[in-house]
């Protein structure tokens, strides 16, 4: 066929139901395929980065959370690990155990939203509730950890705000015996599914290459093949001495690194992180949850960059002080901003309905891309 | 006369009926899959019925609603393409047969809304001007989601016709008839006879096909939420919108009245023959109204004693009670009047319709088992994508279905 | 032989019906829905931003494509139809395999018109 139509300038967002958040994709389209989709960020910028250099180092715990609201644990964890960095303190250990359990049980809600929200795009409602059930679960045990169910602000620099209250480890490792047999469930329902296995294999295929050069993070860089997690590679908190596995995509359905790498990626690391959440409450010692610390922080004049694996890959925060109260300068790093400048590149011959499936496979949180 | 009439708007009445059911078993049935409580806020003076209230309740709801004419659509195709969509959903039951004819001074009384001899070409040639519907909705709109909409409603309904038609050729070569009832008397009682054991491929074929002609997942590519919007009727409004709403679920009871009826012995009650329900029709009409009376009763009983975990402090707290009394009382009435009167003598003509009535509701109860499969369906599976669905249609469902025709004849001559 | 069109006559009835029905929702909304028109209320829903150019262009010509197929295909089923119907007459009028053998050939072109479709990309949608 060479008979050549007239292409078709659509936008897709910002108000889309399946751009997760408001982005805009500007499509051009010959009704199915299209040529280009080019991402359009920048709609929900709040100058998070910026009102860090405004508010003191505790003020600033809270807006982290809105960096990325769908695992703001990970989020607080690494502002805090920042300027710990800074000031050179340590951290009781017990600290260190809560807040893996708390950034761990946040990966695993933040996978399971972003696997039901794939399922929902490929056009099945079911899977996506029955993910939501068991993460207003988690957000049951997360409120009784810190009175608060999205946006936690449960770290603070020097370690947590609350212990754990009575019967929490007990009530978690209920609740993980009673969600490994519902996870089976689900991916009986999903991952074995002809349909869904045919909608996500050998779409949005990032070679392992592309995923380097485009600088992609977290579940969507291990799904193109390439073994690395910084929960392993550059240490940090207790992950030395936790045993679990980094899962990496072998292309089961298809090629290394489609979408479908991506989902089951995300789906086994759920698996890992209820091993990790099982080894934590085993072990996690007595004492304090909370380092001495002077009422205001001051840190020394310096800089620092501190990476942690949150839910969507590596987040990195740099820090500049001057010696005062107040930041001199903060930048965030997040998963995915670069997530998304791959799409251009991958959306190129692909079906509208790919877009959504591709979209939805790299996990792309909007507030996330624009801080 | 009267009596065309009748038979016209009493099966009409029964689908428009069914409609507000439907959608309350979708959204119930949706709730449960999903291990929700579903629909059950509603209520006329507190009385819930379980949700049905909702589907009432939306309909007022959506005839308040602003009438929207965007700027930019052409006026006249946009009110018209509901209209298409709802008046073709409406006359396509008018050959179904309900029940097997009424012999009636020495003729036929056929229980179908017009007796075509042609009926399920009829059926086709109208199911398929539904595609003008949705493609002048989605042309007519003037925005860019709902044209593409319309354009893979178009491409999808018109494939998957092909499908549709020759997957009942099969069918037809048995029966040696176009018309409907024929195709089912053919059938038979014997449930081993049913077309659907003599015709197992074209039974899925068929059935695959009308989920795409329905637009129901896995084939809800026109509206495909995740990537349309909502797809050719993004920019409708109020009973424009439930225009095509209901049509869908209007669609959706002609195609499973379509299956009952081609593969599933339309309304032949499975292992009884008609001769066996007329001849029998006195202990069969007294023990299935003694049946009734009993599980009326029964749910009476449950209702009335059944406890509210939650007091509500308003008329919710009485709902059991208003349902469950009256059910009661109709029960018991049921069942003394059986055991007073003994069973009735039905007469020649009495038996026959209460035969008929019998079958009426084997078949209704296929209608809604296959209605069900259409929820049942949709609400476990993802959508199929563009390419796949034509591959699907073109490249597996069609060569399958000539394949069908060529060995169902060469069997049938065989033998 | 002769048609009876009495038989067809309830159809008209049918068609009244479901017109009337449909219109009846049309003009109930008409009636009863408040009218406060706004500009952006009116205007074509696209994710929230302007409109960039009209959707009245010229779309991709793989939907006429699949339009012209069918109705090939289509014509061809229209002529299955009265065949199949007959076949108990023919089978016992003892000439049902030379029916059949006349179908046979006919379905034979179809599919090698359908495999000539397929093996010349008509059948591709990926692209």
């Amino acid at each position: 066929m060479t008979i050549q139509s007239q292409e078709m300038l659509l936008n897709m967002g910002p108000q889309h139901p399946s751009t997760h958040g408001v982005i805009r994709f500007v499509v051009k389209t010959d009704g199915e395929v299209m040529s280009e989709a080019m991402p359009d960020v920048g709609y929900l910028h709040r100058s998070i980065e910026k009102i860090g250099e405004i508010c003191d180092y505790n003020g600033f715990m809270p807006y982290t959370d809105r960096a990325d609201y769908l695992s703001a644990m990970n989020a607080n964890q690494g502002y805090a690990m920042v300027v710990e960095k800074l000031l050179g303190l340590e951290v009781p250990r017990r600290a260190e155990f809560l807040r893996v359990i708390a950034a761990e049980f946040n990966r695993i809600i933040s996978h399971l939203l972003s696997v039901g929200a794939l399922a929902m795009d490929v056009g099945a409602a079911t899977p996506f509730i029955h993910a939501l059930k068991e993460r207003e679960k988690v957000n049951d045990l997360m409120e009784a950890l810190c009175g608060q169910r999205l946006t936690y602000n449960y770290v603070r620099i020097g370690g947590v705000s609350y212990d754990m209250p009575p019967n929490f480890s007990e009530r978690c490792l209920d609740f993980l015996d009673r969600f490994e047999p519902q996870w089976d469930e689900f991916e009986r329902l999903v991952s074995a599914n002809k349909i869904f296995i045919e909608r996500l294999s050998k779409v949005g295929t990032i070679s392992r290459e592309d995923a380097i050069a485009y600088n992609l993070v977290g579940p969507n860089l291990r799904a193109s093949g390439v073994d690395y997690d910084l929960r392993r590679d550059i240490p940090y908190s207790i992950y030395p001495e936790l045993d679990f596995k980094v899962i990496v995509g072998h292309g089961e359905q298809g090629e290394v690194g489609d979408s479908f790498d991506r989902y089951i990626v995300r789906v086994r690391e759920i698996r890992e992180s209820i091993k990790i959440l099982r080894q934590c409450f085993s072990r996690i010692p007595e004492g304090d949850i909370l380092a001495k610390m002077p009422k205001v922080l001051k840190p020394p004049v310096g800089e620092a960059y501190v990476r942690t694996e949150s839910s969507r890959g590596d987040m990195g925060y740099y820090l500049i002080s001057d010696g005062s109260a107040k930041a001199f300068r903060l930048r965030i790093r997040t998963g995915s901003f670069t997530g998304m400048a791959i799409i251009q590149k991958i959306s190129q011959g692909m079906m509208i309905a790919d877009l959504v499936t591709l979209i939805a496979s790299l996990d792309v949180v909007a507030p996330e891309i624009d801080r | 006369m009267l009596i065309i009439v009748l038979k016209i708007i009493i099966p009409f009445l029964v689908i428009m009926q069914l409609l507000p059911l439907l959608i309350w078993l979708e959204r119930k049935g949706a709730a449960y899959i999903q291990d929700r409580r579903g629909p059950n806020r509603a209520a006329i003076l507190g009385v819930r019925l379980g949700g049905v209230v909702h589907s009432l309740a939306d309909v007022v709801k959506l005839i308040f609603k602003e009438d929207i004419f965007p700027t930019n659509a052409n006026k006249f195709i946009y009110t018209i393409a509901p209209f298409i969509a709802m008046a073709v959903a409406c006359v396509t039951f008018a050959v179904i047969p309900w029940a097997s004819p009424l012999e009636w001074k020495g003729s036929a009384f056929s229980l179908q809304a017009v007796d075509l001899n042609v009926g399920i070409l009829y059926i086709f040639a109208i199911g398929s001007m539904g595609v003008y519907g949705i493609m002048l909705a989605g042309w007519g709109s003037n925005n860019k989601y709902s044209l593409l909409g319309g354009l893979r409603a178009s491409a999808q309904m018109i494939s998957y016709e092909l499908t549709l038609s020759l997957s009942v050729v099969g069918v037809l070569i048995f029966a040696g008839s176009l018309e409907l009832n024929t195709i089912v008397q053919n059938q038979g009682s014997n449930l081993l006879s049913w077309n659907v054991i003599r015709q197992p491929l074209g039974c899925l074929l068929f059935v695959v096909s009308a989920f795409a002609e329905t637009n129901r997942l896995p084939f809800d590519l026109p509206e495909a939420e995740a990537e349309l919007v909502a797809g050719y009727h993004v920019e409708y409004s109020s009973l424009k919108f439930a225009l095509f709403f209901m049509a869908e679920y209007a669609n959706m009871i002609v195609a499973s009245a379509l299956i009952a009826t081609l593969f599933f012995g339309g309304w032949q009650v499975p292992f009884v023959s008609t001769e066996t329900l007329r001849t029998y029709a006195q202990p069969i009409a007294y023990y299935s109204v003694l049946g009734l009376g009993l599980f009326s009763v029964a749910a009476g009983w449950f209702l009335v004693r059944r406890k509210h975990k939650v007091v509500y402090h308003d008329a919710r707290d009485y709902e059991t009670k208003v349902l469950g009394f009256p059910a009661l009382l109709v029960g018991l009435a049921l069942i003394a009047g059986q055991i007073l009167y003994g069973p009735l003598p039905l007469g020649e003509t009495g038996s026959q319709v209460a035969a008929a009535a019998f079958q009426f509701g084997a078949f209704l109860a296929k209608i809604l088992f296959f209605c069900w499969v259409f929820i049942w369906v949709r609400w476990t599976l993802p959508r199929f994508r563009y390419d796949q669905l034509m591959k699907l249609g073109w490249r597996v469902m069609l060569p399958l279905a000539l394949l069908n025709v060529v060995v169902t004849a060469g069997i049938y001559l065989w033998f | 032989m002769e048609v009876d069109f009495h038989h067809y006559l309830p159809l008209i009835f049918v068609l009244l019906l479901g017109l009337g029905f449909a219109g009846s929702f049309l003009l109930l909304s008409y009636t009863f829905g408040p009218k406060k028109p706004t500009a952006s209320k009116l205007d074509v829903y696209e994710c929230g931003v302007p409109p960039t150019g009209d959707a009245r262009e010229r779309f991709s010509v793989k939907f006429f494509l699949v339009a012209m197929i069918f109705l090939l295909f289509d014509v061809e089923v229209v002529f299955l139809f009265p065949w199949a119907v007959l076949l108990k007459e023919f089978k016992a009028a003892g000439t049902g395999f030379f029916a059949f053998g006349a179908m046979a050939v006919f379905l034979l072109i179809l599919g090698l018109g359908l495999l000539y479709e397929w093996r010349r990309g008509a059948l591709d949608w990926e692209s």
